[in-house]
């Protein structure tokens, strides 16, 4: 027996690394964060496996919140962007046929929600969510606008910076990931406790999408580029399958 | 070990926030973009197994049940096979994805899960797993999803074996991982977030 599969098929995960259950300057973190310490064990097949979805599943235009909710021949109102990266994991392979979901707040700060009380207004042509899955070299792109900033309960005056959320899957349930993209710049990153409950800057900056003129289109859209790493297998899955034949 | 130097770093986890149903259950929360919400169904068909009801709502550290949470659940179908492209011991029921991702209910906190009773899983060393289900859950002020698993009150045998629910000593945390059957054939799990309650959640 390999020491891979004594261990596990994933590497463990960096929970130092990792933001705290806890981060007190997050109120709605404090009454919802386990006391207890993590009980911890490799990962076994429960884990390794995982729902992998087909390109099949898309719609035309579920890469595209710019017109995937909007009214025939109308568009989203706000800045156009592309948003586009690699998805890879920790050994840094690229990780294809993961599916991404994203959800964000319109132009003016505002999310499509019922429990939203926000007083900016909602656009009648933005839904607010899209989904991509990658392709073969790990790679997705989907289009949108440009999310504003809000406010939000949490202190007596808390603004969110700009973001788009983000839920990936990858091919092993451990690697089951949420998390949020900003935008290089924005002056509202160092203020959020909800960055803050990040441990470090280097963590916000890979949260933080970077301005890519190398993939902006020319009197059409900005590009903005956001890498994402999955948890490392210490083994490929094709290793794994060629020992089983 | 050269390749540690060239390990990249996973991803920060960020909170979901409470309004993951955009992007994860946008049909519930009346964005029809999509035809169906994602893990709406685990059952395609006729299935193999005992089909069984699960439910159960997230308490925080005040007992308040939380209005605004995601659960996912990840299991084998009846006999121990995932439904997953990485799955190399045999082909699973092609009626059951194994996947359920259910939001809970605004007004009540309460999810629920149609499925069916997982078979055995091996562990690392081969031996057998009690039969569980995985679970995940997310929601605003949780910074990092929480896993945790569903294991069988009834399955008194594989539990003493199981591999994990051995190594917990307190009696207490061991009975925050079991699923209780009801009169009605449902299984309750309620997941506490704190309190002397806490319900064991784990990083693996
Ligand atoms: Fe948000």
């Amino acid at each position: 027996m390999n020491d891979a599969k004594a261990g596990g098929m994933f590497l463990p995960r960096d929970r130092e690394w990792q933001p705290n259950a806890l981060a007190p300057d997050y109120k709605s973190s404090i009454k919802r964060s386990p006391k207890s310490k993590l009980l911890s064990f490799p990962t076994s097949l429960s884990e390794e496996t995982s729902p992998i979805f087909g390109h099949d599943i898309l719609g035309e235009f579920d890469h595209d919140l710019i017109v995937n909710y909007a009214k025939q021949g109308e568009s989203a109102i706000g800045p156009r962007l592309l948003v586009h990266g690699t998805v890879r994991d920790e050994m840094g392979r690229p990780v294809p046929n993961a599916l991404i979901e994203v959800w964000q707040a319109n132009a003016g700060g505002r999310y499509r929600h019922k429990n939203e009380g926000y007083l900016a207004p909602l656009d009648p042509n933005f839904g607010g969510c899209g989904r991509v899955i990658t392709a073969d070299d790990g790679t997705y792109e989907f289009r949108t606008i440009q999310p504003g900033p809000y406010p939000w309960p949490n202190g007596p005056n808390s603004w969110r910076p700009a973001h788009i959320h983000f839920s990936i899957f990858g091919h092993g349930f451990a690697q089951r990931l949420i998390t949020q993209m900003y935008f290089e710049g924005d002056t509202l990153i160092p203020l959020c406790p909800i960055v803050g409950a990040l441990g470090s800057q280097d963590a916000v900056d890979i949260l933080t999408a970077h301005l890519d003129m190398g993939r902006t289109i020319p009197m059409d859209m900005c590009a903005y580029r956001f890498d994402i790493v999955l948890r490392g297998a210490k083994q490929t899955y094709f290793e794994n399958r060629s020992e089983g034949l | 070990m050269t390749e540690e130097n060239e390990r990249l770093k996973e991803s920060p986890s960020q909170t979901a926030g409470p309004y993951v149903h955009i992007g994860c259950t946008p049909n519930f929360t009346g964005i029809a973009t999509y035809e169906t919400d994602l893990g709406a169904l685990m059952k395609l068909g006729p299935v193999t197994g005992q089909e069984i009801t699960i439910e159960g709502a997230i308490f925080d550290g005040d007992g308040a049940p939380l209005l605004d949470a995601l659960v996912e659940i990840w299991q084998a179908d009846a006999n121990g096979l995932f439904n997953s492209a990485n799955e190399m011991r045999g082909a699973s029921d092609p009626n059951f994805s194994g996947w359920g991702r259910c939001p809970v209910d605004m007004e009540t906190g309460e999810f629920r899960f149609e499925t069916v009773k997982p078979g055995r899983v091996p562990w690392v060393d081969g031996s057998l797993q009690a039969p569980h289900i995985t679970m995940w859950i997310v929601a605003r002020g949780i910074n990092i999803g929480l896993q945790t698993r569903i294991y069988f009150a009834d399955e008194v045998e594989a539990n003493l074996s199981d591999p994990i629910l051995s190594q917990i000593d307190d009696r207490d945390r061991l009975t925050s991982l079991l699923a209780n059957e009801d009169e009605n054939g449902t299984h309750r799990f309620d997941v506490h977030l704190q309190g002397p309650r806490e319900t064991v959640f784990f990083d693996i």
